[in-house]
């Protein structure tokens, strides 16, 4: 059959004839301007109004951006040098960038220290961030604390080892007690970490700071963008655990400790962080014993940590509700008691639901760490509104000052919330 | 408080609470070990601790207090403040009293947290439909929105806006005089570095009358139109909606007020009164201003974050299934799409309600005399009454939150999808 077809005609297309182009306004750029920005009239006068509005403002940013001054002495010789014309004047910058990141009190030849500390918090936060990268890094997390603590403040370097040697006693005898029962090696470890500490307190001589090898620097020194960065890790890290025993808390079947957890928890985010502030600028001095002299870093810390624990805490709870219940069980059914099926079962993956939401918190928490210019602390804000604008040099750089400030925050936080969105599609495991 | 105590515990079925106990009289061991108490020692211990530690701050607070020669006592609050506040809604003076300094305060904070609140869910609503949109520009350019806005702390936004304000805006001078350097838009609005002249409404006799009207004609609208639906839901009979509506709105007030012979004015910001100021009108303050445009654009980023997730929360099939019922894309939106995106979109809209009442006590730092100003502000300085203060204050802000709260819970259960 096909023999005779093939040979009653004379010529058959083996290959397909090639594809035509299409046509010019159906493909590449200018369809994609069609499609995008031109679909419908509507469409396009919309197009118009944004394009418009990018240039309003580009025109009149752009100039003042780029021809802006970097080396002037005070904001009068930067108009001299304008002569007249509208630019930004970076001089500020340029001549109080230490300031602006260290405070105006922080010693000059020290500024090695915050700056080394803020390095090795990349290298500490990386395996912490980063699940593919060596586990043994995380032996230079565990110490990061106490060498950040040295590093930034100072003095006598007995305290931050003391402080090691507590944890790390505290630790090993949590390791030994813990295959008992949970609550002995917690209460142990906490118990043994005191011990030493106290002892170690009495033999630590009280002018150790005097000859130090690193000068100590008072934590009213502290001030700029590291303020800022000191607040936000310290609490943002302290709060976590603090957060987790209190979701746990408000979920438990103890009615004490529900309600204790609860009424915490909702009074905490019924008020705002600002009276939590002022209660550690003004109110918490009352509740120390009588000449103990907390320093008002410390106050708000605590304060600082309690909510954003208050927060996370209703983040986890969150991820502790998503579980399904059919977990719980399966970790009573292996015969774990409550400490086992948590730290096993339940909290990893509670926790792993949780995370988009902590991270939001942390975010969150570190632009809150500007309101403590409001309690009079020299935050980068606060070196902003108190000594540079205040002084006579620079009375009056209103743009420059605060656009780099909201440079800072929107570098560091769009970082953040980038991270967060990696993680998330990373811990992503459910196959949709 | 203990962190510690909660650890141990609970809703644990264990094998021995199912089986038969065998009989045995009770151990003391039995408190840590039998599930059957051991809840009741770990709350035993908790209770221990909690007292302890409350007592223990009591007794530094009553020591610290008496060392200082300091008792609580909230009779600071009958005192003349003995200070002005520029931004009030209720008669005060510098003789008033603290507590109605406080007040003051608390209105305040209220005003800026209710224009705030329509403000940011102007921006919201607005630039989370645009960030959907399918021209890319637009979608980008909200995007770009969101991001800057999020990112960067309410407190710098207030300051920016606040410096755009006081330093960019020209003073009242050019304002003034017979031929001024420049002009107040539409004669009514003068924009100065002290902020918003704006025309007041003068009462006059009768106004009354047309205000009310004004309220039976709103209500008249909605009468009418719900009338006009009802009757096309039963009889399939078409009322035309739009046209009635506007003249039920707008024509019975207009006939009153003409007929009552316009007793409502305009009091208008005066030019010529002195030679320093505008006088008359309403002046809407600077920093007012600048803390109710900040959180408006920072919270409306958030909130646009809301819209979009919830938009994209109602899946694709419901706006298929509309379109194949043939309605119109306006109609799709409205009779399907958003109904089902609220019940996403308004739980988190109220928390950022309740976010941008709590950021309104940033308005501190501009000089807006909201309650944390003058309360927890100038009275806490000029009596030192930290303590009665601060704890005056978390309670009116706590009280603010638990109502929203409740608001929320109340709403959240009627519109839950009722499942079997």
């Amino acid at each position: 059959m096909s023999d005779t077809h093939a040979h009653s005609v004379a010529f058959v297309r083996t290959q397909d004839v090639p594809m035509a182009p299409p046509p010019s306004n159906a493909a590449g750029p200018a369809k994609w301007v069609k499609d995008n920005l031109f679909a419908t009239p509507l469409n396009g006068l919309l197009t118009l109004v944004a394009l418009y509005f990018i240039y309003a403002i580009l025109s009149s940013a752009l100039p003042w951006i780029l021809g802006g001054i970097w080396n002037a002495p005070s904001l009068a010789a930067c108009r001299d040098i304008l002569d007249g014309a509208s630019a930004a004047c970076f001089a500020v910058l340029s001549e109080r960038w230490n300031q602006l990141l260290f405070g105006f009190q922080y010693p000059d030849d020290q500024y090695w220290r915050p700056g080394l500390a803020f390095i090795l918090l990349f290298i500490a936060a990386a395996p912490v961030l980063f699940f593919d990268l060596p586990r043994k890094l995380l032996a230079f997390t565990a110490i990061y604390p106490f060498v950040a603590y040295y590093l930034l403040w100072g003095g006598t370097i007995f305290v931050p080892i003391l402080a090691l040697v507590g944890v790390a006693g505290g630790f090993m005898v949590y390791q030994r007690l813990v295959a008992g029962s949970f609550a002995a090696g917690f209460f142990g470890g906490i118990a043994a970490a005191f011990v030493i500490w106290i002892i170690g307190g009495w033999l630590i001589p009280d002018d150790a700071s005097a000859n130090a090898m690193l000068p100590a620097v008072p934590s009213r020194y502290m001030g700029g963008f590291m303020l800022n960065m000191m607040l936000g890790v310290t609490c943002v890290s302290l709060s976590v655990p603090i957060g987790i025993a209190l979701a746990l808390g408000r979920q438990s079947s103890m009615p004490l400790i529900k309600w204790i957890c609860v009424i915490f928890i909702e009074f905490i985010r019924g008020v705002p962080l600002i009276t939590l502030l002022f209660v550690a600028n003004v109110m918490l001095a009352y509740f120390f014993p009588p000449g103990s002299g907390v320093d008002l870093f410390l106050r708000v810390v605590i304060m600082i940590t309690m909510f954003s624990a208050a927060y996370i805490a209703e983040v986890i709870r969150g991820g502790l509700a998503a579980l399904p219940k059919g977990q719980y069980e399966a970790a009573d059914s292996l015969g774990l008691d409550y400490p086992q099926a948590m730290r096993l079962i339940i909290l990893p993956q509670a926790l792993k639901i949780s995370i988009p939401g902590i991270v939001n918190v942390a975010v969150g928490l570190f632009k809150d760490t500007t309101l403590v210019s409001v309690i009079s602390m020299f935050d980068l804000v606060g070196m902003i509104r108190g000594p540079i604008l205040a002084s006579t040099e620079w009375n009056g750089v209103y743009w420059e000052l605060f656009g780099f400030a909201a440079l800072l925050f929107f570098i560091v936080c769009y970082g953040i919330s980038q991270y967060s969105q990696w993680l998330e599609r990373r811990l992503a495991t459910d196959h949709r | 408080m203990s962190v510690k105590t909660k650890v141990g515990t609970t809703g644990k079925i264990s094998m021995t609470t199912l089986t038969d106990p065998p009989r045995e009289s009770f151990r003391l061991s039995m408190l840590i070990n039998d599930t059957r108490y051991r809840s009741m020692t770990f709350q035993v211990m908790a209770f221990i601790l909690l007292s302890l530690s409350v007592g223990y701050l009591y007794s530094n607070l009553a020591a610290n207090l008496q060392a200082q020669g300091l008792r609580i006592d909230f009779s600071f609050l009958g005192a003349p403040a003995g200070y002005d506040i520029n931004q009030r809604l209720i008669e005060y003076t510098s003789q008033s009293t603290n507590a109605r300094a406080a007040i003051v305060g608390i209105l305040n904070t209220l005003l800026v947290a209710f224009l705030a609140c329509v403000m940011a869910t102007v921006f919201g609503v607005f630039a989370g439909v645009l960030r959907l949109s399918k021209n890319w520009l637009v979608s980008k350019i909200m995007a770009f929105y969101v991001e800057i806005f999020r990112n960067i702390p309410v407190l710098i936004w207030i300051l920016i806006i606040y410096g755009i304000m006081t330093v960019s805006m020209p003073g009242a001078r050019p304002f003034l005089g017979e031929n001024p350097d420049r002009e107040m838009l539409f004669g009514m609005f003068a924009f100065t570095n002290r902020g918003v002249y704006s025309p007041a409404p003068i009462w006059g006799e009768g106004s009354m009358v047309v205000v009310a009207v004004f309220i039976l004609s709103i209500i008249g609208t909605v009468a009418y139109r719900r009338y006009a639906t009802n009757l096309l839901y039963k009889t399939g009979k078409l009322l035309p909606m739009g046209w009635p509506s506007l003249v039920i709105f707008f024509v019975p007030t207009i006939v009153i007020f003409f007929l009552m012979g316009q007793p409502i004015g305009l009091d208008l910001p005066d030019p010529l009164a002195n030679r320093f100021n505008l006088k008359g009108g309403i002046q809407i303050g600077a920093p007012l201003i600048a803390i109710w445009f900040a959180l408006s654009i920072y919270t409306g980023a958030f909130i646009a974050e809301n819209v979009r997730a919830g938009i994209q929360a109602v899946s694709r099939g419901q706006t298929e299934a509309a379109s194949a019922l043939g309605l119109r894309s306006g109609r799709v939106m409205s009779l399907v799409v958003l109904p089902q995106a609220l019940r996403v979109i308004i739980p988190p809209l109220i928390s950022q309600y309740l976010n941008i009442t709590k950021n309104s006590s940033l308005a501190i730092l501009v000089g807006y005399a909201d309650v944390t100003a003058t309360l927890g502000g100038i009275t806490l300085n000029q009596t030192g009454r930290a303590i009665e203060c601060v704890v005056l204050m978390m309670l009116f802000y706590l009280t603010i939150s638990l109502l929203i709260s409740a608001v929320m819970n109340v709403y959240n259960k009627s519109v839950a999808l009722k499942e079997r």
